[in-house]
């Protein structure tokens, strides 16, 4: 089991090394990662019922849907 | 009430964003199954040409897969700050599916993609091949949840309303999995995703033949591509034939408004462009009976009785019930803990009247006619461009067995300029889906305009402006990758 999980630990370690082309391809999805999580999600997508209990959450869209 | 700017600017970004979605998706499902195809035959011939060519094609896949991956995510962010009363509401329904495609895109791509990209020269060649199919099968399959969670909004099925927890709560697992709509959409979109794959490869081959070089490269290429194109549109008529029977069944606004069709009868006619019909058509394609009853405007606003002698309900009388449904609702909150005799009669009226319960929300029968003009279209740009990209890859399949295709240099450039087309397809189909739901984001359920959240219009304009700004960033530098693949072509491949 433990020689398992160091062959497949090392099947990924090489081809991350090895890789020529896709390292370009990782960057852009690490890019992209940053920008989605740090930058949109935390300043610009907060959910309007974060931080609220279950309670909370029923009482504020019952109110939506009634109001509306 | 919410402004109708909110509702217009929250709906144009998350159209922005889901059409931005679809520009990667169908290229990652076609280019899937083309790339197993060639690996397939260089595993049976042992021909190394094979083994480059498939590596060449999935190469422009990993570069479109990465640029387009976890653009999903977005929508996700979407539904927590701008449609918070929608994603409340649904629950758990829209919930799962979503959470087991996220879970199965996760071990998917850390998985199979690995032993695709790392594992060339560390696996059997049998066992690489079974891996790149796996790819593509778990990357229809992914799409499928996202289908399943889409279609339970076209169609909404195996859920009960619980108004203590104003949500939806799923009763029936299977009947969300197994509902027609989605299983018709599942197929029509994966095979749209074969025609995308098709055309852009086909495409792209025809650029080699232009610039005469790789042309052995550019013919097997195209050969598989067109065969793996043409089935997968004959699939997508297929589908799109199933499809057509259930939106006449659930959704038959979406059908009239697709059709232009203001009255409908028996013996409805298929309005090719207007003033062009065909007599009978559209009930064939509705109903696969050319004396079926299509209903039209019209009747779905008036209320009809079906030749079977089922009374549809008119649009005021909807609207009647709908207000009914929110009013007991209100009512059973309120009661609940005061007069539970009461609130167990508000509760009665409430479940009497939950298939109307979105209608409460609408102020004139008018509201429930999606924009006429833009799915009428937006199905004529599908479809035509769907035949006509069916021509097109039957002509050059034709041209390449024959010979003559290296000799074609107009056949060559149609290829190559056709692929945006395919792409305008794809979208065109989204419009008709999506537009032609409208008003309503859950049909029947829940208008756009109940679903939207409490926010400013101007922080929805702020952050579509920036989302275009990034999807077009995103965009050039995916151009501008495949294009430096392209040039490089397939004999300089390596790792």
């Amino acid at each position: 089991m433990k020689r398992k999980i160091i062959a497949i630990y090392n099947f990924y370690v090489d081809g991350f090394k090895n890789m020529t082309w896709g390292r370009q391809l990782w960057w852009l999805i690490l890019l992209k990662a940053v920008l989605l999580f740090l930058v949109l999600r935390l300043f610009f997508f907060k959910p309007i019922l974060a931080g609220k209990s279950d309670e909370q959450k029923i009482e504020y869209v019952s109110t939506e849907l009634l109001t509306r | 009430m919410v402004e109708s700017a909110l509702v217009g600017w929250s709906r144009l970004q998350f159209a922005l964003t889901a059409g931005y979605h679809w520009i990667f998706v169908p290229l990652t499902l076609g280019l899937a199954v083309i790339m197993a195809v060639m690996e397939s035959v260089y595993v049976k011939t042992g021909d190394e040409f094979w083994k480059k060519t498939a590596k060449f094609w999935m190469k422009l896949f990993a570069i479109n897969f990465a640029v387009g991956i976890a653009t999903g995510i977005i929508l996700e962010f979407q539904f927590g700050t701008n449609w918070s009363n929608y994603s409340w509401f649904v629950g758990d329904i829209f919930g799962a599916p979503l959470a087991i495609e996220g879970i199965f895109a996760f071990f998917m791509e850390a998985t199979f993609f690995a032993v695709m990209f790392f594992g060339w020269e560390k696996v059997s060649k049998r066992t690489h091949l079974v891996t790149t199919w796996l790819t593509g099968i778990g990357a229809a399959i992914s799409a499928l949840w996202i289908l399943i969670a889409n279609s339970w909004m076209q169609h909404p099925v195996g859920m009960e309303f619980n108004p203590d927890t104003v949500r939806h709560e799923m009763v029936d697992f299977w009947a969300l999995v197994l509902n027609p709509v989605a299983i018709s959409k599942f197929f029509h979109s994966v095979f749209s995703g074969w025609m995308t794959g098709a055309i852009f490869a086909i495409g792209i081959s025809c650029w080699y033949l232009l610039k005469k070089r790789e042309t052995r490269f550019a013919l097997a290429s195209i050969r598989v591509s067109a065969i793996v194109g043409i089935i997968g549109t004959f699939a997508v008529m297929l589908s799109g034939d199933s499809s057509g029977i259930h939106v006449a069944k659930y959704q038959p606004m979406k059908l009239a408004a697709a059709e232009g069709l203001m009255d409908g009868g028996e013996r409805a006619p298929f309005s090719i462009v207007p003033g062009v019909e065909v007599p009978g058509m559209l009930s064939i394609l509705a109903t696969h009976d050319i004396n079926g009853y299509v209903p039209g405007i019209n009747n779905l606003l008036d209320g009809y009785t079906t030749p079977e002698g089922v009374v549809v309900p008119s649009a005021e009388e909807r609207i009647e019930r709908g207000k009914s449904a929110i009013e007991a609702f209100s009512d059973y909150r309120t009661l609940r803990e005061s007069d539970p005799a009461a609130a167990a009669e508000a509760r009665k009226v409430l479940d009497e009247n939950i298939d109307y319960f979105g209608y409460g929300y609408i102020d004139s029968p008018e509201e429930l006619v999606p924009s006429v003009g833009l799915v009428y279209w937006a199905f004529r740009v599908m479809v035509g461009l769907g035949c006509a990209l069916l021509l097109l890859m039957v002509v050059v399949l034709w041209a390449e067995f024959k010979k003559k295709l290296t000799k074609m240099t107009w056949l060559q450039w149609v290829a190559l300029f056709s692929i945006p087309f395919v792409y305008f397809a794809g979208q065109a189909g989204w419009i008709v889906a999506e537009a032609g739901r409208q008003p309503w984001v859950i049909e029947g359920l829940l208008p756009t305009k109940a679903a939207v959240s409490s926010v400013s219009v101007g922080a929805v304009q702020t952050t579509f402006f920036l989302f275009v700004a990034i999807f077009t960033l995103f965009l050039v530098i995916e151009l501008r990758i495949l294009i430096k693949a392209i040039k490089k072509g397939p004999e300089i491949e390596n790792q």
